[in-house]
């Protein structure tokens, strides 16, 4: 009988340390639908859960500068959709992140989270790859940043080190006339889990895309920044041929597996056709339509 | 049938466990406490096929907080070589299926089972408990369980005279096939495949235990039948059923998977071994690895037609997966595939397949989808290729009254050629399909049952009326049975309360299932009724000095017959009541009985799909399901069980299946991988009821719970074929085999 013990952290310093002195059996909890579910099956057995949900810069949303936002890692899902001027800058970072679980578990989930849990099909990730967001994280040594896109190493595994904790997520400034919208294939219409899921985000000015950043999560070991993507996006008019040539370059950077929830040659497809969709969508919503 | 006023038959009066369920007070099982009570594990077979060698259960003996730890040895065996049968079930079975004796037959199945103060101590001396395997080869899909070379599950079954995994089959044959099939302008054969889906009940399986000093057990927990319950542990525990009390509790789904028992005998063993009240609560993952789904199968089915679209001759071959023991519903598959048709020359052939998986329980019109399922996409293709339509061509070949069917049976008055017409002329049928959308129909029968039931109505002394019945209300037995009572006796419906009673307070009762319950207890109750009545006017005929002949009941009060019986106040049932120490004492009556008379249900399904060409993606944009119901007792319910057999046949159709992987483990023991439909996957499901009374029943009833699951997988897989112009044949219609079958490859 192991007994797990419970610390309600109120400052990064005191999470930090508890975590760090923990050596390795410590977890940080912030809405706990991921952890507590883990813990449950006996996946994770920790031996110190560290509640951060009490400390404040986790738990807030900034605008820093105009349109340049700084969110808390334990915000939820439920809070960050009640941001009116947050879900209408990165109305696809919102509706990845509103597509974990259910109602119920969007009061609880945390963008953070879902990215700590390190999943490939984490629907956030995607989105948040695209959309070019900072990770702000703190450590025993301080505090370091580093891009989204290179927070994740391997299934379940990140850049992370014992004692650190992602604190707050910084997006960049951002411009006129773009957007960004996400994607993903499930079997179901809700409650499921990704097999497929593609970010987009755009600059697009008097037709012209100015800048281009292209997502695809579950058809990797972690979530991919398609840099292919933006070299042929940018300076185009995002016509058909361009995105047919995207679409391929999507589908021969995958490198998903066979299971359960999808065959390699499934997701591969469904990589390309979810690029098209979700870029004619973020068109759609810089036009307005 | 009676000519009755119908005040409360046919209304939607509010259901009688509405408010306890809304507000959460509603007992459950697992809300179940005790003082003292410790807490049950079971522990599971990592393998899917292995000897077991042996077991020590010293260390885990050894831990704090451990009460008592059982096996085998602790259960009563029933030998091989000698049937003991109860219900469907085999205590042959039954009894290596709660605790295996000397092999483990699938992953998770239990082989040691211990008691102790705290659930986690419980698990962790499970994980204490040594067991030394000697793992053998093993065989889940039926084609590598018939192979020549394959694993043998049971040596002592035999097929051909050799050991098999065929442990049984069953055949249904009418005129001359080949003879039949000489005659068809036009014949179809295809193969079809289905998988094992479960019942996906909400509520896990769960027990309380408490055997007393004196040896008398008390078994709270949910099960689709407490008689059931107490029969099944009596046998396996060797407890005498008189010492036994099953209580049914409220439960939370079963859809036939809770007709048997897995924890129950356990639970009262290590009750029994402790002297303390012991519970056992499933967690999911157990409850999808080791209780029941229903059976995956392959079928073959060849169709012969002239070309002005009769149906000449028709065969069906079906291999059902049976689990670990004998016993798949090869009967619903075999017996009900051609039922709805008028055929001259048919067979149909089932095979009960054994394999490494855990063993199959009922789940909706067991077998009967999966006979539906080939035999309707064949018709599809029948109507096709005869250019007719495909509801056309069911209404040239439909059974009705006085047909044979090919199951057995002559048919006497039904509603299946009503199903038909009423599709036809359905707007949902003549509606306009958009893009990428494809229309499917389908047909569907199903057996229905009838069987032992009890009752017990009692007047209390306030005037008003108390039914107890004896089987757990699933599907609104509780609300019909008040509409019943309240028409029978002439009173608002208010007055009565319905109730189920456990197995001491009951009479037998045989479980829920089979459709059979509304039927059957409406019988016994208005039995109990007559004799209440009957009573009610001797006591009036007694106040007034004249002959019960002539009094009659009406509207509630008894009254004098005519003007010749003279001339008094009516008397109330209240006042009856209140005066009924004075007549004669209490005022009750009880019935019980083997009902008969119970008669098949017919439906036809029509459903509209939308595919997602680039995804291969299903979405069902439209369904209408069509039934002969008998009589509706209380129509919102009835459109309830129609509209949740047709959300199953959808989750069965395009996303359900027991997936195993190469060490021949369940790979999606929870819901988020074994993908039950969710609420926003679903249009709304909308239905017709057809009213065409069961003769043989004194309010018309037929059953209507299980048809609604027979006809969706061959709806919906006809649709897809409308949609993307390519045959699917098996199933789940997933996003990636439907992206192949668009594709082509």
């Amino acid at each position: 009988m192991s007994d797990t013990q419970y610390l309600a952290a109120s400052t990064i310093e005191e999470a930090v340390n508890a975590h760090s002195k923990a050596n390795g059996s410590a977890r940080f909890l912030a809405g706990g639908t991921d952890l507590l579910v883990q813990i449950k099956s006996g996946i994770r057995k920790p031996n110190l859960v560290i509640d951060i949900k009490k400390i404040v810069e986790l738990n807030s949303i900034e605008e820093i500068s105009e349109n340049e936002f700084v969110v808390g890692a334990s915000v939820s899902g439920v809070n960050l959709n009640r941001n009116k001027k947050f879900s209408k800058l990165w109305p696809g970072v919102l509706e990845a992140f509103r597509l974990i679980g259910s109602e119920q578990i969007q009061g609880r989930a945390s963008l953070g989270g879902n990215i700590c849990n390190g999943s490939p099909a984490g629907d956030s990730v995607p989105a948040l790859i695209a959309a070019g967001c900072i990770a702000l994280i703190a450590g025993p040594n301080g505090k370091r940043e580093i891009p989204i896109e290179e927070f994740h190493i391997g299934p379940g595994k990140t850049v992370l080190n014992n004692g650190e904790m992602l604190v707050s997520l910084k997006f960049p400034k951002r411009e006129i006339n773009s957007s960004d919208a996400y994607l993903r294939m499930t079997p179901r219409t809700e409650m499921d889990i990704a097999v497929v899921g593609c970010g987009v985000n755009i600059t697009f000015e008097n037709n012209v895309c100015t800048a281009a950043r292209v997502s695809l999560g579950a058809v990797a070991p972690t979530p991919l920044l398609i840099k292919e993507a933006s070299k042929i996006m940018v300076g185009s008019d995002l016509n058909s041929e361009i995105l047919d040539k995207v679409s391929k370059v999507c589908m021969d950077l995958c490198d998903p597996i066979d299971d359960k929830r999808g065959t390699i040659d499934y997701r591969t497809k469904v990589a390309g056709v979810l690029f098209k969709r979700a870029t004619l969508t973020t068109i759609d919503r810089i036009k307005g339509n | 049938m009676n000519e009755i006023s119908n005040k409360w038959i046919g209304k939607n009066t509010v259901r009688p466990d509405g408010a306890e369920k809304v507000t959460g007070r509603a007992q459950y099982s697992s809300d179940t406490t005790m003082p003292g009570m410790i807490w049950g594990h079971v522990l599971r077979s990592p393998h899917p096929h292995a000897k077991i060698k042996s077991i020590n259960t010293k260390k885990a003996e050894a831990l704090d907080g451990v009460k008592a730890v059982i096996t085998s040895k602790d259960i009563v065996d029933f030998p091989l070589d000698k049937p003991v049968i109860l219900g469907i079930q085999d205590m042959r079975w039954m009894c290596r299926n709660v605790m295996a004796r000397d092999k483990v037959l699938f992953h998770g199945h239990p082989l040691a089972a211990v008691a102790a103060t705290t659930e986690a101590i419980a698990e962790e001396a499970c994980n204490l408990i040594e067991v030394d395997y000697e793992i053998l080869p093993w065989a889940i899909d039926i084609e590598d369980a018939i192979k020549p070379d394959a694993p043998i599950l049971h040596d002592h079954i035999k097929f051909n005279d050799k050991p098999s995994n065929i442990a049984g089959t069953l055949e249904h044959k009418k005129g001359d096939i080949e003879e039949g099939f000489a005659k068809a302008d036009v014949i179809i054969e295809r193969d079809f495949k289905t998988e094992a889906v479960h019942q996906g009940y909400l509520e896990t399986h769960s027990c309380l235990v408490s055997v007393a000093a004196d040896g008398r057990a008390t078994i709270w927990s949910s099960s689709q039948g407490q008689f059931m319950v107490r029969a099944m542990t009596s046998f396996l525990t060797g407890i005498p059923q008189s010492n036994i009390r099953a209580i049914p509790a409220e439960i939370g789904g079963g859809f036939g998977g809770k007709t048997i028992v897995y924890l129950e005998p356990l639970a009262t063993v290590l009750s029994q071994k402790t002297g303390r009240p012991v519970k056992i609560v499933m967690n999911r993952e157990d409850t999808m690895r080791a209780s029941g789904p229903t059976s995956g199968s392959k079928s073959k089915i060849k169709i012969g037609a002239t070309k002005d679209g009769k149906i000449v001759a028709a065969q069906g071959t079906y291999y059902l997966q049976a689990g670990a023991f004998p016993g798949s519903p090869i009967r619903g598959a075999v017996g009900c595939s051609l039922a709805p048709y008028d055929i001259p020359n048919a067979h149909t052939f089932g095979y009960d397949v054994v394999s490494n998986r855990c063993k199959v329980a009922a789940y909706r019109a067991p077998g009967a989808p999966i006979g539906a399922y080939g035999v309707e996409c064949v018709l599809d293709e029948i109507a096709e290729a005869l250019k007719i339509c495909p509801l056309e061509l069911r209404k040239l070949n439909a059974a009705k009254e006085g047909t044979k069917a090919v199951h057995g049976p002559t048919y006497p008055t039904m509603g299946y050629m009503e199903t038909l017409e009423a599709a036809m002329n359905h707007p949902h049928y003549k509606s306009q399909l958009g893009k990428h959308q494809g229309r499917g129909v389908a047909s569907g029968f199903w057996f229905n049952a009838g069987g032992e039931s009890s009752a017990q109505l009692n007047i209390t002394e306030d005037g008003n009326v108390v039914v107890t019945t004896g089987h757990p209300d699933i599907g609104g037995s509780r609300a019909s049975i008040a509409n019943i009572t309240a028409e029978l006796l002439g009173i608002h419906h208010d007055r009565v309360s319905v109730l189920i009673g456990d197995t001491a307070t009951i009479g037998y009762s045989n479980l829920t299932g089979g459709s059979r319950v509304l039927f059957a207890s409406a019988m016994v109750v208005t039995e109990s009724a007559k004799i209440v009545i009957k009573q009610l006017k001797q006591r009036a005929a007694k106040i007034w000095g004249i002959d019960e002949e002539a009094i009659e009941w009406e509207n509630g009060e008894a009254r004098p017959a005519g003007d010749n019986a003279g001339n008094f106040d009516p008397l109330s049932l209240a006042e009856l009541a209140g005066k009924a120490t004075a007549t004669g004492g209490p005022i009750g009556a009880g019935y019980q009985v083997n009902t008969e008379g119970a008669e098949g249900g017919f439906a036809t399904h029509i459903c509209d799909v939308e595919v997602d060409m680039d995804l291969g993606i299903v979405r069902v944009k439209k369904y209408t399901s069509i039934q002969d119901v008998g009589k509706a007792i209380h129509p919102d319910y009835v459109e309830g069980q129609l509209q949740g057999g047709c959300a199953q046949g959808i989750g069965w159709a395009l996303s359900e299946e027991y997936i195993y992987n190469k060490q021949g483990h369940l790979d999606n023991t929870g819901f988020l991988d074994y993908r039950m439909p969710v609420c926003s996957d679903l249009p709304m499901l909308d239905t017709v009821l057809i009213e065409v009374p069961n003769p043989k029943h004194p309010q018309g009833v037929r059953g209507v719970g299980e048809v609604p699951l027979v006809p969706p997988l061959a709806a919906i897989s006809n649709a897809v074929y409308q949609a993307i112009g390519k045959r699917s044949y098996s199933l789940p219609m997933s996003p990636p085999k439907v992206l192949k079958i668009i594709e082509g490859n």
